[in-house]
């Protein structure tokens, strides 16, 4: 048993929170402010860290790193930028490793080595106005037609939406099939005739991190571009969002870190009563739960990752990792707005932008209620 | 990071798991209603002989030199099956400990292998009393050296294992002029020792096989030689070995909310209400997928604590997270669980409620949560200032 990073794992941490404070903590909050999504800042230069693939093997352009690594680099992302955290979460859990668990030979070197590489990005789309939670909801269809397939429908909230090269797409191939029997998945290229973006999502928080609609109107792909079987996609999304917990885990654990780090910085510098509001027990309180709450869901997060890496069962530990993160990071970053008082309500400081971008890591890659039906299932199987 | 245990570790576990199974699990709820005690003696005694009472004890002390972590998941799975059994195990080891890391040669000969063996069932650690518990550093017992012999006098309550303990750390004030703290030593006193007496065993809401006394100081005279450690640096050593206690404790808390969230887990996939089992509702399933994930959290918090100390590092903020998290979290699963087996879990028909009373001192002794939580914050301010 050895509770410490190895020498690749803490050079990334340390590599990727240089580059987090100096690139990408400036202009954090006006990008949340104005909506922006920089590619150039949020994802080519992470591509040019080596982040975009990091957990896959060399020849297909990635860094060979483990998942330990991976969950380091969102972190350290995340603690300055949910955004820039989700924008690498989705794009390499939810779209390059689908296509690395499930793609041909040909798919993995056509799509993931470019996903890798950092010179195009991933979405995936899977949640529909009728499919959250329930993915067997899926009315997106897509029927064979000679050498392609033709899809029709429209997905929702898709992170990276719109500015995504490549998308892994659902779509009922079997109208007859129940639920989520029938289901494929599909790698969908952008600029693709009859796929087009719809609304851009205004939103609470993670508001640098775009957003959109796709809308599939007799949008013909290649028959070449199924991933995985065909009528397999509901285990293809399944799997995929297993990995793809540990990704916004981490993120929720980047948000929570950063927010304490406000917190405590400011606690020693406030004076209230003519001493630091640090040397009152009720704010001691607070730091002690944050710091040890954060430190749990840290290792549930890295056990999961851990267990990724070693190629053992851990839907159960990345339940268990999203859903605890998740619900800590909202605990920390509502009790830092508490310690900032009034100032943390306000857009000066970044625990306010911190509080909205922490609710949806409640909410996406499954909600936090349905985490809690995955563990119970794993725990009374 | 590697978040394997083991082969020795994980032999550890197995050998605790088998032994808790089969010897305490049966007599736990017997020992609970104050039936014939003798099972848990009988158990202490075996549990020494398998080297539990020395874990982390040098070879040459007698004890098992196995390390933190193998203490710890010791531990839970003692603390599984009987949680008194568990914490005079903790108690146990943590005395061991304090001798082999602040007495001399002759000291850790003298009294290392006798807990190791369990020619001792027990020995004591000696620091509360009714006006110091969170704050040890305000005691008034007190220490006079006269002659060649060290003569004490005052009372320490709450003393586990105190009626069966063969030797008792004590500390007690030798410098009352000091600054707070700074006059406090340490002392080995034998059990049979004239002016050592027993004082009242508490009635407490749990873990009752686990005696739970007073004792008192009256003119007891003790050599010169009994003093451990430097003289007026007692607190400074109580302070240093109660954070290897809380993991013990720790350790002990996990295994009384797993022993109750899994047995309310059973039930509730046997248990109908409505047409359906308990475990099919969400209502339940919430209570199960909340507790399983906090005890998983307790867990790697307690491994990365004895990982750190084992290591040699500092390791105090560690264990008071662990301590915490892992205390509160058991309470927690213990009150889902009894709640799960509804009326029933009120009765002592299922051990249930019997791990809810046992749970419930661990937000309490060695570090109430609060001191934990001051521990913890004043460890982050003085590292950030």
């Amino acid at each position: 048993m050895i509770f410490e990073l190895n020498e690749e794992q803490s050079l990334i941490r340390q590599t990727v929170r240089d580059f987090a404070e100096n690139e990408i903590k400036p202009s954090a909050a006006e990008r949340d402010e104005n909506e922006t999504f920089d590619r150039a800042l949020m994802y080519d230069k992470v591509g040019e860290l080596g982040l975009a693939g990091i957990v896959f093997p060399e020849e297909y352009g990635g860094a060979g790193a483990d998942y330990i690594s991976y969950a380091i680099a969102v972190e350290e992302l995340s603690r300055v930028c949910a955004s820039t955290g989700v924008t690498l979460s989705a794009h390499l859990s939810l779209c390059a490793n689908p296509i690395y668990l499930f793609g041909t030979e040909e798919q993995k070197k056509q799509f993931l080595t470019p996903l890798a590489e950092g010179t195009k990005l991933g979405a995936f789309a899977l949640t529909e106005t009728a499919a959250g939670s329930d993915a067997g909801g899926t009315r997106t269809t897509a029927v064979r037609d000679g050498d392609s397939w033709v899809l029709n429908g429209t997905k929702i909230f898709c992170t990276n939406g719109g500015e995504a090269e490549i998308n892994v797409v659902f779509a009922r191939t079997d109208k007859n099939a129940q639920k989520h029997h029938g289901i494929s998945a599909f790698i969908v290229e952008k600029d693709t005739p009859g796929f087009s973006f719809g609304k851009k999502e205004k939103k609470l928080g993670i508001r640098s991190s775009p957003t959109s609609e796709l809308i599939f109107d007799n949008c013909r792909i290649p028959a070449a571009n199924l991933l995985g079987e065909e009528g397999k996609g509901f285990k293809v999304a399944m799997k995929t969002l297993d990995g793809g917990r540990i990704g916004i885990a981490a993120q929720a654990l980047g948000i929570a870190q950063g927010a304490y780090e406000e917190a405590l910085n400011y606690a020693l510098e406030r004076k209230q009563f003519d001493q630091p509001i640090a040397s009152f027990q009720a704010v001691q309180f607070k730091l002690a739960d944050m710091a040890t709450e954060i430190e749990a869901a840290r290792l549930l997060v890295y056990q999961a990752a851990y267990k990724a890496s070693a190629g053992v069962p851990y839907g159960k530990e990345s339940a268990m990792a999203k859903m605890y993160a998740g619900d800590v990071a909202m605990k920390v970053t509502t009790e830092a707005v508490q310690v900032f008082g009034g100032y943390g309500y306000t857009r000066d400081f970044p625990v306010e932008r911190m509080m909205r971008d922490a609710k949806i890591t409640q909410i996406y890659e499954g909600t936090n209620e349905v985490q809690r039906i995955v563990i119970a299932a794993a725990i009374t199987r | 990071m590697n978040l394997d245990l083991n082969e020795e570790q994980k032999l550890i576990q197995q050998t605790a798991k088998e032994f808790a199974e089969a010897e305490l699990a049966p007599v736990a709820g017997q020992l609970d209603q104050a039936g014939d005690q003798q099972p848990f003696f009988d158990n202490l005694q075996k549990l020494a002989e398998l080297g539990f009472m020395g874990l982390n004890i040098r070879e040459e002390y007698g004890g098992a030199e196995t390390g933190v972590v193998a203490f710890s998941v010791a531990l839970t799975e003692i603390a599984r099956a009987c949680a008194s059994t568990a914490v005079t195990l903790s108690v146990n080891n943590m005395v061991c400990e304090v001798i082999q890391a602040v007495g001399n040669d002759e000291q850790c000969r003298q009294y290392i292998p006798k807990i190791c063996s369990g020619e001792y069932p027990a020995g004591a650690f000696a620091l509360t009393e009714t006006g110091a518990g969170s704050d040890p550093a305000g005691m008034t017992t007190s220490a006079v050296f006269d002659g060649d012999e060290w003569v004490l006098n005052g009372s320490k309550i709450f003393i586990t294992s105190a009626p069966y303990a063969g030797v008792f750390v004590v500390w007690a004030v030798t410098d009352k002029e000091a600054a707070k703290g700074k006059g406090i030593s340490c002392f080995l006193v034998e059990r049979e020792t004239p002016g050592l007496s027993i004082g009242k065993k508490e009635e407490k809401m749990g873990q009752h096989a686990s005696a739970t006394n007073e004792i008192v100081f009256t003119d007891c005279r003790i050599p010169q030689t009994a003093l451990m450690g430097k003289l007026n640096d007692g607190f400074r050593i109580a302070v240093g070995e109660l954070a290897g206690g809380r993991i013990g404790i720790g350790s002990l808390a996990l295994g009384v909310g797993l022993a109750a969230i899994e047995s309310a887990t059973g039930y509730a996939l046997e248990r109908k209400q409505f047409g359906k089992r308990l475990a099919d509702f969400q209502a339940t399933q919430w209570k199960l997928a909340d507790a399983f994930t906090e005890l998983e959290a307790a867990r790697l918090l307690l491994m990365n604590a004895a990982f750190q100390k084992e290591q040699g590092r500092s390791f105090a903020r560690a264990a008071s997270m662990a301590k915490l998290f892992a205390s509160e979290s058991a309470n927690q699963a213990c009150y889902e669980a009894l709640q799960i087996y509804g009326g029933y879990g009120y009765t002592s028909e299922f051990p249930v409620e019997r791990y809810a009373r046992d749970a419930r001192i661990t937000t309490i002794y060695e570090g109430t949560s609060e001191i934990q939580r001051l521990i913890i914050a004043r460890d982050i301010l003085h590292s950030f200032s």
